[in-house]
């Protein structure tokens, strides 16, 4: 091994170690999320089937899902089939679960990302300069709007945008499906309702965030070294306190993300958007079993790897355990 | 006149609206002289060091008077306008090097944004020139010292870089506020070096902040003696060294003089610390190699070194907390279990600490009543009347007011009242030993001299044994019996104090004895001369 990757050993270890503990969260996660719904009060089969069916169908139906088989043997099939990249079929069409989670999941992501790329700079920034400024009428004022703005329930942030922006100025369709457009401003357009909902509801906790993090820092002896250095204001936020300040935003960052692309049902079903969210609710309604095990599978999966990225960009930004002696 | 600071006051925001903290004090600094500032903590030394730069810290404010800096005031110039002297004129070098330095930059970014953000150099031409300074400081490798970061790198060897930062502007004058109160005196000699060649080779001015009066003869052409935010007395170095006009000033280099009178040891069978090859460690390290030494019945032994050389690992291993590898530890004879929780509560009793900072070493929430209180029912099951009686009596041991003091938090007492409530708390529990860990270090020498008297007082008078862990050889002379002199882990030296010291018999002690700084101010000359450092 070369010398460079002697000194770097610590943090290829740490990584290693938090993916082994991820990858076995995602292991307990699936066993739950297969007994829960296992757990489910009624026959499935009876359920799609209806009240009319004989017991000579159910019976077979029954067999077709494998529901006549043991309950760990049901569960290692499924494992088997998800880590092969076979989520099973939907009961409620018939048609491949996976083929059926790709175009929704495509749709949440898109609007996730959308938000995030707005969400996460003004929330950084506006931090950042409530910092600069605190105690001053800026910091204030950002901080009771995005305190309001995290206080009214999101459905209720959307129907006045909706109302203002869509019914009465006409600028924002209401529906937001962005369908397949090939243009990518047209999609822009259309989703744009729901992703600045989304951004009022995930900014304030972010730049709260921010701004304790790097006010933290501000009262460290380097601070005060550096503005003797003769160091501007803002460079000593941006450049000195805030890479010191990064692991507590980059985590709520992370966490927020994780929300914009797993929390948001209500939003997706007020703007009728057809994204995972809905999915999922739908497919609980139906009993769409296979769907909805799918759906929580990926939801934990993109919690579990954002709060890992999260916990490896914290470890990356701390020169001791980057550089150790 | 390169600074000419007149009639400055400066005020601390409180409770009650804004209190003065600096009362009209006069500066003068002319072109390449070095002024030293000396003074107790709470003197305003900082602040007035700082006030050079224009700057105020936090919760203070300029009320009065003008900081003239080569014909500019700057106490009149806006922020955006006093940025343009910080660094680049006048330079700061703090106490701290540690946590001065930005943790996640490199030395060498820290080194360039100086010339960066005042344009007075190129990135390759501040680069050269840090290397440059590096090695003139001995600092190692200079070539690619600067690509280390803070944590990568001792003590002294960053704070000579952070004097390396501090020049690399060039400036007219540099602040340096206690740039070596934090180091070993084995350390501190290199870096006192390092600033004297500094400011010999380019002619900069400098204000040298310290409170160690042998420190500050060596490095400034003129000394100030500072008090509660006004002067005392300014004179040359040499005038104010051999005569003092102030009383204040000469009670300042008494404290030095303090020498506990000798006395006649208790006769005991055993010691009533016996420690016997202890080895014991962190991980898979070795602290402590062997370690063997006694703390005879009713003496105080002194443990010196410097830091890193296992005086401290030395008292976990006595008090429990870190059980020995190998090796024994006995009270009175009798072998202590290694593990605290092994320890019977009479033997836990025996043994108490006291701490170097009172600050954290009291819970602030806490009356010194309940702080007193609770060694005196765990250990003795006082309660009602005969624990009052006990608070009362600890309380006149340590010349505290009982009827004024108790009911106070820590928070409202002095730094050298705070290390009494710890000395009487170590006492409540009776106890037959206590380790003093560096309890005067963080004080101001005056007020350590109270504790070292307090100290020498309530041995007199309970005959309990001390063992005195302490990096200063001053500290050792004024109160020890014994001492063992530790490097590395290992018993350099032991016995009684004149045979260690007087004169050194080990090496080390006699390497450790002559880097600490005397009075005369042309010893740290001499000590270069000789090679030291």
């Amino acid at each position: 091994m070369s010398v460079a990757e002697t000194r770097r050993r610590p943090i290829l270890r740490m990584i290693a170690g938090r993916l082994g503990i991820g990858v076995f969260t995602l292991f307990v996660i699936s066993v739950l999320i297969f007994l829960a719904v296992s757990l489910l009060p009624g026959d499935i089969a009876q359920q799609v089937l209806g009240q009319s069916a004989t017991p000579e169908t159910v019976a077979a139906f029954r067999r077709e899902l494998g529901l006549d088989q043991p309950l760990a043997w049901r569960y290692l099939d499924w494992v088997g089939g998800v880590l092969s990249g076979d989520f099973g079929r939907s009961l409620a069409n018939g048609r491949p679960v996976a083929e059926l989670l790709a175009a929704r999941l495509g749709n949440t992501m898109f609007l996730a990302a959308y938000a995030a790329v707005i969400a996460v700079p003004l929330a950084v920034g506006l931090g950042l300069l409530a910092a600069l400024w605190r105690g001053s009428w800026f910091d204030r004022i950002a901080n009771v709007a995005t305190l309001s703005a995290i206080s009214f329930p999101e459905f209720f942030i959307a129907y006045i945008l909706m109302f203002w922006l869509s019914v009465r100025m006409g600028w924002f369709p209401s529906i937001a499906d962005p369908g397949a457009s090939p243009r990518l401003a047209e999609m822009l357009g259309r989703a744009f309702l729901p992703a600045i909902t989304l951004v009022l509801v995930v900014t304030a906790h972010m730049m709260r965030m921010t701004r304790a993090a790097v006010v933290n820092v501000l009262g460290a002896p380097y601070v005060t070294m550096a503005r003797l250095k003769g160091v501007s204001r803002w460079r000593v936020v941006t450049r000195h306190a805030l890479p010191n300040a990064l692991a507590p935003i980059v985590n709520v960052v992370a966490l927020n993300v994780a929300w914009l692309i797993t929390g948001v049902v209500i939003v997706e079903v007020v703007f009728v958007y057809p994204g995972l969210g809905q999915l999922m609710v739908d497919s609980v309604t139906n009993r769409d079993i296979p769907v909805v095990q799918a759906c929580a599978l990926i939801f934990a999966a993109v919690y579990i790897l954002l709060n890992l990225l999260a916990d490896v960009l914290a470890i990356a930004t701390n020169p001791r355990l980057l550089h150790p002696r | 006149m390169l600074l000419n600071i007149e009639k400055l006051k400066v005020e601390a925001r409180g409770d009650e609206g804004w209190t003065p903290i600096l009362h009209g004090v006069d500066l003068q600094v002319a072109k390449g002289e070095v002024v030293g500032l000396i003074g107790e903590s709470g003197a305003g030394k900082s602040t007035l060091g700082l006030a050079a730069l224009g700057f105020a810290q936090g919760g203070l404010r300029f009320a009065g008077g003008r900081v003239i800096f080569d014909g500019t005031d700057l106490l009149q110039l806006p922020e955006r306008r006093r940025r343009a002297f910080r660094g680049r004129r006048v330079a700061y070098v703090a106490q701290s090097a540690a946590a001065s330095f930005n943790p996640a930059w490199r030395l060498l970014d820290q080194f360039c944004e100086g010339p960066a953000i005042h344009h007075t150099a190129g990135r390759a031409e501040s680069e050269a020139f840090a290397r440059q300074l590096y090695a003139a400081m001995h600092l190692p490798d200079p070539e690619n010292f600067g690509l280390r970061f803070p944590h990568q790198v001792s003590g002294g060897q960053l704070q000579r870089a952070m004097v390396a930062m501090a020049m690399a502007c060039k400036p007219d004058l540099i602040v340096f506020d206690e740039p070596t109160t934090a180091l070993d005196v084995t350390t501190q000699i290199g870096v006192l070096a390092a600033i004297r060649q500094a400011v010999e080779t380019t002619g900069t001015a400098a204000i040298y902040i310290t409170h160690d009066l042998a420190v500050v003869a060596q490095m400034a052409d003129r000394i100030k003696v500072m008090r509660h935010g006004r002067e005392v007395e300014d004179a040359p170095t040499r005038r104010m060294i051999e005569a003092p006009a102030q009383d204040y000033t000469r009670s300042l280099w008494a404290v030095r003089a303090f020498r506990r009178p000798p006395r006649a040891l208790p006769q005991a069978s055993a010691p009533t610390i016996g420690i016997r090859e202890v080895t014991a460690g962190y991980s898979s390290l070795d602290v402590l190699s062997e370690v063997s030494f006694d703390i005879p019945r009713g003496a105080t032994v002194a443990v010196v070194g410097e830091s890193g050389s296992g005086k401290s690992t030395t008292a976990r291993a006595i008090t429990g907390l870190l059980p020995p590898r190998a090796g024994r530890i006995a009270l009175n004879g009798t072998p202590l279990p290694p593990r605290l929780a092994q320890r019977t509560l009479e033997q836990k009793r025996a043994v108490q600490m006291i701490y170097q900072m009172a600050d954290t070493a009291l819970n602030p929430r806490q009356t010194i009543r309940q702080i007193l209180s609770r060694p005196l029912q765990f250990y003795l099951g006082l309660t009602g009347r005969a624990r009052e009686a006990r608070l009362n009596q600890l309380m006149e041991q340590i010349e505290l007011e009982p009827a004024r003091f108790l009911d106070r938090l820590p928070g409202e007492l002095s730094g050298g009242q705070k290390q009494r409530v710890g000395i009487a708390r170590a006492l409540a529990a009776d106890p037959e030993f206590i380790i003093c860990d560096e309890v005067t270090s963080a004080l101001d020498q005056l007020v350590a001299e109270g504790i070292l008297r307090l100290l020498s007082k309530v041995q007199d008078e309970t005959g309990v044994s001390y063992m005195f862990i302490t990096h200063d050889i001053a500290t050792v002379r004024a109160i020890a019996d014994e001492v063992v002199v530790m490097k590395g882990g290992r018993v350099m030296d032991k016995g009684l104090k004149a045979e260690v010291l007087d004169p050194p018999r080990h090496a080390y002690t006699r390497e450790l004895l002559a880097s600490v700084p005397q009075m005369d101010p042309d010893w740290l000359t001499r000590r270069i001369a000789e090679g030291a450092a």
